[in-house]
């Protein structure tokens, strides 16, 4: 294909991301790893939300009682050690594996194996931020608090310790923090589910091409060797050709080309008004050949296959 | 040219696929709307009857796609049952949603058998707080300056330069003013919590920082009773630690154990992988450390409140005692019947 990218017409998301696991009733699904950026933007967010919560009552309650009551300052402390250590636990198993913040980014919390995700689990991937963010937040950023006069080499370690937890998750294959590696899960985006037309059904194709108000009447033909040269591969690369949005520029010059590159390739000899209906049909015929083939044990998967 | 022919508008009439889809379709679309609710507004706003259904669409999508993905070369259907069903399974899969229920499960029988299982691991903990705080006790007990060295920081105007009588002063003091307590309470609880937690983390830095933790906790333990007994004030000091220290040492003890299980995951994982080994052990380490943190809320009312108000030693003895006797219990005994019942049933399932 000349400066088509077929990638891009296909699947978006980077292969090397994409996970499968087998649900209890034994059929494989596959996930993509949700990347770094994404989760470093949710947890910000998440713990922005924490902030405000703590603060907003805080203010709220001294408002309320006027003053600082003793008994405002247990609350505060226990609220916040509530907080910090059980607010991701929370939402986890509540909202099926999303904080506020996750679900904001779109990314969830899967059990790798493809089971149910258990409680355990998540409080032991949350728990576990304790070593991985708060310890070394605070020996950073108050150290005095916890070990007064702490030497250089003291801020310099929990500096190299914090680095090497939080980059922990881009240096291996399965985006894994220490949390996930304890409690066998995996962070996951969550697939977004959109029913497109099928290219085939008339109906669906039918306002297209009358719109376009130049319905030939004879249809286009295939012979069965006509159809016997590309695979699903190829197939399926049409398929992203014929979705891309009607009617743009862009659209209008892939659907020449790839019918030029088709017709030449498996010889076509009829006449073609509509590249756009000539593209359609041949899809169809291709479809329904290769479906028909598979019924039969054989699927052919790209045009360089037997 | 061949005879056989396909014209192109008769094809879709004869197509698997479409078919396939023509009939499927409402199931999915219904699959859809049930998720889109649950997402929005939760699992609980669902009704009745669209809860008995949610099983039942989402196996049946799921056989969609499986039938799919062997009939139908048409990528953007594929795709989109692969990612509805993927929507489904967070709603299906996700975690159980009634919270009560798992909550008494929990006390009921989960942390009592995990505690059980990790048994070897809490004596572990243990020995090493023992053995620790009996070094600091015979060391501080021949000299006192070594108190110094094992509970400096946390002597808080405690020490060998104190008198006996402020040290008497400071076992029996009281306070009073239920927003101060209170505070205080809390304070403990967070700040031991916290620690507790810790220690359960850095058993991935292999339960090296775990066990340092355990062992300066029986430094300070053991100095602290060697300097009260050289005063005589040996049996007072027990009774203003065992009230609340029979939950929160336990409680430490269950800590260092969750961190020396993840150690052990990650340094001898045996038959498993390192991962699952990690997966099991990690799990079970997280349940005891909530639980860890639920005495430690316990301890903290006790050492808070108890201890700040209430100044008689065979009163204190006796809440000691009674603390004790219920955790013996409690993880001694507590949801066994079901222990027998689950091995039973995985014999059941090995079978």
């Amino acid at each position: 294909m000349t400066r088509l990218s077929v990638g891009a017409l296909l699947r978006s998301d980077d292969p090397k991301l994409v996970r499968e696991i087998v649900t209890p009733e034994g059929i494989p699904l596959r996930f993509t790893l949700a990347r770094a950026g994404d989760r470093a933007a949710a947890f910000l967010l998440d713990m922005l939300l924490q902030i405000i919560v703590v603060v907003a009552i805080f203010w709220g309650l001294s408002l309320a009682v006027g003053g600082a009551a003793s008994w405002l300052t247990a609350l505060i402390v226990l609220l916040a050690f509530l907080l910090l250590n059980f607010y991701f636990a929370f939402f986890e198993v509540r909202w099926q594996g999303a904080t506020p913040g996750k679900r904001q980014i779109g990314i969830r919390v899967i059990d790798a194996r493809g089971g149910q995700l258990e409680t355990s689990a998540v409080l032991a991937r949350n728990l576990i931020r304790e070593l991985e963010v708060w310890m070394p937040l605070r020996f950073l950023f108050a150290s005095s608090l916890v070990w007064p006069d702490a030497p250089g080499w003291a801020r310099l370690f929990a500096g190299a310790w914090a680095f090497v937890f939080l980059f922990m998750p881009v240096c291996n294959r399965d985006r894994l923090r220490v949390g996930d590696m304890i409690a066998g899960t995996r962070v996951v985006l969550h697939p977004r589910a959109v029913l497109m037309p099928d290219l085939v059904d008339e109906a669906a194709a039918t306002p297209m091409v009358a719109a376009a108000g130049t319905r030939p009447a004879a249809a286009h033909a295939f012979s069965d060797a006509q159809l016997a040269i590309y695979g699903i591969y190829e197939l399926q690369v049409l398929e992203g050709v014929l979705r891309t949005s009607p009617g743009d520029s862009a659209h209008v010059a892939a659907v020449r080309t790839v019918a030029e590159k088709v017709r030449n390739k498996i010889r076509y000899e009829g006449e073609v008004t509509d590249d756009e209906r000539f593209l359609r049909e041949f899809y169809a015929a291709q479809r329904a050949h290769l479906e028909q083939k598979m019924l039969f044990g054989q699927r052919r998967e790209d045009k360089f296959s037997k | 040219m061949p005879a056989a022919r396909h014209p192109g508008p008769a094809a879709p009439r004869q197509m698997r696929s479409l078919e396939f889809r023509r009939e499927r379709e409402a199931t999915w679309k219904a699959l859809e709307d049930t998720i889109a609710t649950a997402d929005k507004r939760g699992l609980r706003t669902l009704s009745a009857e669209q809860l008995t259904r949610l099983p039942h669409l989402y196996r049946a999508t799921l056989s969609s796609l499986s039938v799919a993905r062997s009939i139908s070369l048409d990528r953007a259907l594929t795709d989109y049952l692969e990612n509805l069903v993927g929507r489904a399974y967070f709603v299906v899969y996700g975690t159980r949603q009634h919270l009560v229920r798992q909550l008494s499960d929990f006390v009921r029988w989960k942390l009592p058998s995990t505690v059980r299982r990790a048994k070897w691991h809490i004596l572990v903990a243990a020995l090493v707080t023992v053995a620790a705080a009996t070094a600091a006790y015979q060391l501080t007990a021949d000299d006192l300056d070594y108190y110094y060295a094992f509970a400096g920081e946390m002597a808080q105007g405690r020490t060998p330069a104190s008198s006996t009588a402020e040290l008497r002063e400071g076992l029996y003091h009281t306070e009073s003013g239920s927003g101060m307590l209170a505070t205080f309470a809390a304070s403990l609880f967070s700040h031991n919590s916290r620690i507790g937690i810790l220690a359960f983390a850095t058993g991935f830095v292999a339960g090296l920082p775990t066990l340092l933790l355990l062992f300066y906790n029986g430094l300070v333990l053991g100095a602290f009773v060697a300097l009260f007994a050289s005063r005589g004030l040996g049996v007072d000091l027990w009774a203003w630690m065992l009230p609340h220290g029979a939950t929160e040492l336990t409680a430490v003890m269950l800590c260092g154990a969750a961190g020396l299980l993840l150690a052990h995951a990650l340094v001898f994982p045996g038959a498993h992988t390192r991962m699952d080994s990690l997966r099991e052990r990690g799990r079970a380490a997280a349940v005891i450390v909530v639980g860890a943190v639920v005495m430690l809320f316990i301890a903290g009312l006790i050492e808070g409140v108890f201890r700040q108000t209430v100044t008689s030693v065979p009163i204190r003895f006796t809440v000691a005692a009674a603390t004790a006797a219920w955790w013996i219990y409690y993880f001694g005994f507590v949801g066994r019947r079901r222990d027998q019942l689950e091995a039973a049933e995985r014999a059941e399932v090995a079978r």
